[in-house]
């Protein structure tokens, strides 16, 4: 990785970022509420990719770590009060803790075991958030009070039911975990990480800890999928079972696989894609998920490497 | 009604429960054994089944038995026709890759789950039984449809052994799921033989669903059950292993519909998910599975 290479692409994020936030000075209103929710996803989306596409890893339960964050966040002001900073640490530490357990028992297992592990212990998640209803609604879930909706931050009054708030806050988080992201990728470790996506065998015999390099990329990726968690929850003041549930885990695959796997830029633009689809056809039809499913064929069938990962081996090889 | 009494209906009801996870389970098993493919649409094909022996009972007005038969031997051909496509236009050209097949199969659910939404509509349908006729044992009625369930599921494995045991169809399959380049290189298709055991698994999923669904009716969400439950039951038993999984699908199916009865049904799920993945991580080859060649 040359000098050359990472000024290149870090011109090209600062660009894209400068643009995402001109964007909400141009777009109406009801875009400004779509690409803020776009925005968090695409977090969820980065947590992801640190995992299936730095070191290649395919986990169908990343919900467990959106839902802890948004649960942890929302039921410590629903029920403790807790004020809104503090509940998105606590959203991110309960990630965090549930990423080391869950990754300390399932990286040892293998492809397609670690697959359907991962699926098995969200599931419990999901299970869990029906079982203890009375404290988190269930399936109806829980609207945030009214004191969650508002905070104050070293002497600034923040009032998340203004858009534009909920918008600049979706954008920092995305420019932070983006610039996580990258600052991993051209690491040392990412080395490791990226070493372990083209030869698990091969790092191993070089004297290299690989399980704890999984461990440690798991742990980034669960943290950043718990702060996404955390922030659609108290951004928009609602959680409930189904942020939970194996849809969300396999929307976050699909984001990843779409905008390609391994770029650092490719999960915003699977989610921008995907929910613009999504949106557009669930004006139409109740049956909006059958573009999931057709997205989801096609890539596997004809670009595996989604639409970033194609232009970076057809046209711009030193995009990251 | 004392306990006995109690415990045998929930018996009786963890064995019909039992008795359909079977025929299903057995299918993915069969699947993930040759072709080393994970099926998540599995359930799909379950509930494709139940549909179209929905439709075929509503086009056939005459006697219910009619319609029933009518339904056991079209409807899982027509599921099993699906399968075959989506095996040769899909998982044929993945090369039957582990994890690229996992992602096909995933978009496969959603395809068919959704087109039935579209075709056949958000509500659920019911389908009359072919007959009527009560049990009385001393304590209650019991239908005697149930016990049918568990006697065509009790032929039906039968008729699954007899295939793989004893003849040249289950000699070749076997063959091909012990090692996949010697078969090949003795002069079997192995790519028939996928092609085949794809919709054969699809086939007994659907068999299945049309037992089950005059006691269950159909609906265009009923495949996430089987399958996750199909799931559990394959890996309990030992990937690919088909008496493994037998065994563990009465297991489940028993302890499910008796633990049901005095825990609440979302904590006895939960434990046994994560009892499930345990046994994932700690013995890959299940509780009653062999070591890998």
């Amino acid at each position: 990785m040359t000098a050359e290479t990472i000024r290149s692409n870090l011109i090209l994020l600062a660009v894209v970022l400068v643009a995402l936030f001109l964007l909400q000075f141009v777009l109406p209103d009801y875009y400004v509420l779509t690409a803020t929710r776009m925005m968090v996803l695409a977090v969820f989306a980065v947590g992801y990719n640190m995992l299936l596409g730095y070191v290649g890893l395919l986990s169908l339960g990343h919900a467990i770590f959106f839902a802890a964050g948004l649960y942890a966040s929302g039921l410590a002001t629903y029920h403790l009060g807790v004020s809104v900073p503090f509940a998105f640490l606590l959203g991110i530490i309960a990630a965090l803790i549930l990423a080391f357990a869950i990754g300390w028992v399932a990286l040892p297992t293998i492809r397609v075991s670690f697959m359907i592990v991962t699926l098995m212990f969200s599931q419990v998640g999901f299970l869990a958030t029906l079982y203890f209803a009375p404290y988190t609604g269930g399936q109806d879930g829980l609207s945030l009070p009214q004191s969650a909706r508002r905070f104050s931050l070293a002497g600034w009054q923040i009032d998340l039911t203004s858009e534009m708030v909920r918008y600049n806050i979706a954008f920092g988080l995305l420019a932070a975990a983006v610039a996580v992201s990258f600052a991993v990728l051209v690491s040392h470790k990412g080395r490791i990480f990226t070493a372990i996506r083209e030869n698990e065998g091969r790092t191993e015999m070089l004297g290299f800890n690989v399980f704890a390099a999984k461990l440690e990329a798991f742990l980034y990726s669960g943290a950043i999928s718990g702060a996404a968690g955390a922030a659609y929850g108290l951004l928009f003041g609602y959680i409930g079972s189904t942020f939970a549930s194996i849809q969300y885990s396999i929307e976050v695959l699909l984001f990843t696989l779409l905008g390609g796997g391994g770029t650092l830029l490719g999960p915003l633009i699977g989610v921008v894609l995907m929910m613009t689809m999504i949106d557009r056809l669930s004006e139409l039809t109740s049956a909006y998920l059958l573009v999931v499913g057709v997205v989801l064929i096609v890539l596997v069938l004809w670009f595996p490497k989604g639409i970033l990962g194609t232009i970076r081996e057809r046209w711009l090889p030193w995009l990251l | 009604m004392g306990l006995g009494p109690y415990l045998f209906l929930a018996t009786l009801e963890g064995l019909v429960q039992a008795s359909v996870l079977t025929v299903t389970a057995v299918g993915l098993s069969l699947v993930f054994g040759v072709m080393r493919v994970v099926n998540v649409a599995h359930g799909e094909f379950f509930m494709l089944g139940a549909v179209f022996a929905w439709f075929i009972s509503t086009l056939l007005t005459g006697h219910p038995t009619l319609g029933f038969i009518a339904a056991l031997v079209i409807s899982p051909l027509i599921v099993g026709v699906i399968a075959l496509i989506s095996e040769r236009f899909i998982l044929k050209r993945l090369n039957y890759d582990p994890e690229a097949t996992i992602v096909a199969t995933i978009g496969l659910l959603y395809v068919f789950q959704q087109s039935t939404l579209i075709f056949f509509g958000p509500n659920a349908q019911a389908v009359e039984p072919p007959f009527y006729y009560t049990i009385r044992f001393p304590w209650f009625g019991y239908s005697g449809y149930k016990l049918f369930i568990i006697a065509a599921a009790i032929v039906l494995m039968a008729g699954v052994w007899f295939l793989m045991r004893k003849t040249r169809i289950g000699l070749v399959m076997r063959a091909t799921q012990m090692d996949r380049e010697t078969a090949q290189a003795f002069g079997i298709g192995v790519d028939n033989v996928s092609a085949g055991v794809f919709a054969l698994g699809a086939m007994l999923a659907a068999i299945a669903a049309v037992l089950v669904v005059p006691i269950q009716q159909a609906h265009y969400l009923m495949g996430l059950d089987p399958l996750l439950l199909s799931f559990i039951v394959v890996i309990i038993g030992g990937l690919g292993s088909i008496q493994g999984t037998i065994v563990a699908a009465i297991l489940i199916g028993l302890s499910d519909g008796i633990i049901s009865v005095f825990f609440s049904p979302t904590l006895a799920k939960m434990v046994s998910t994560l009892l499930v993945a345990f046994v994932l991580v700690f013995k890959p080859n299940g509780l009653f599975g062999k070591a890998e060649r």
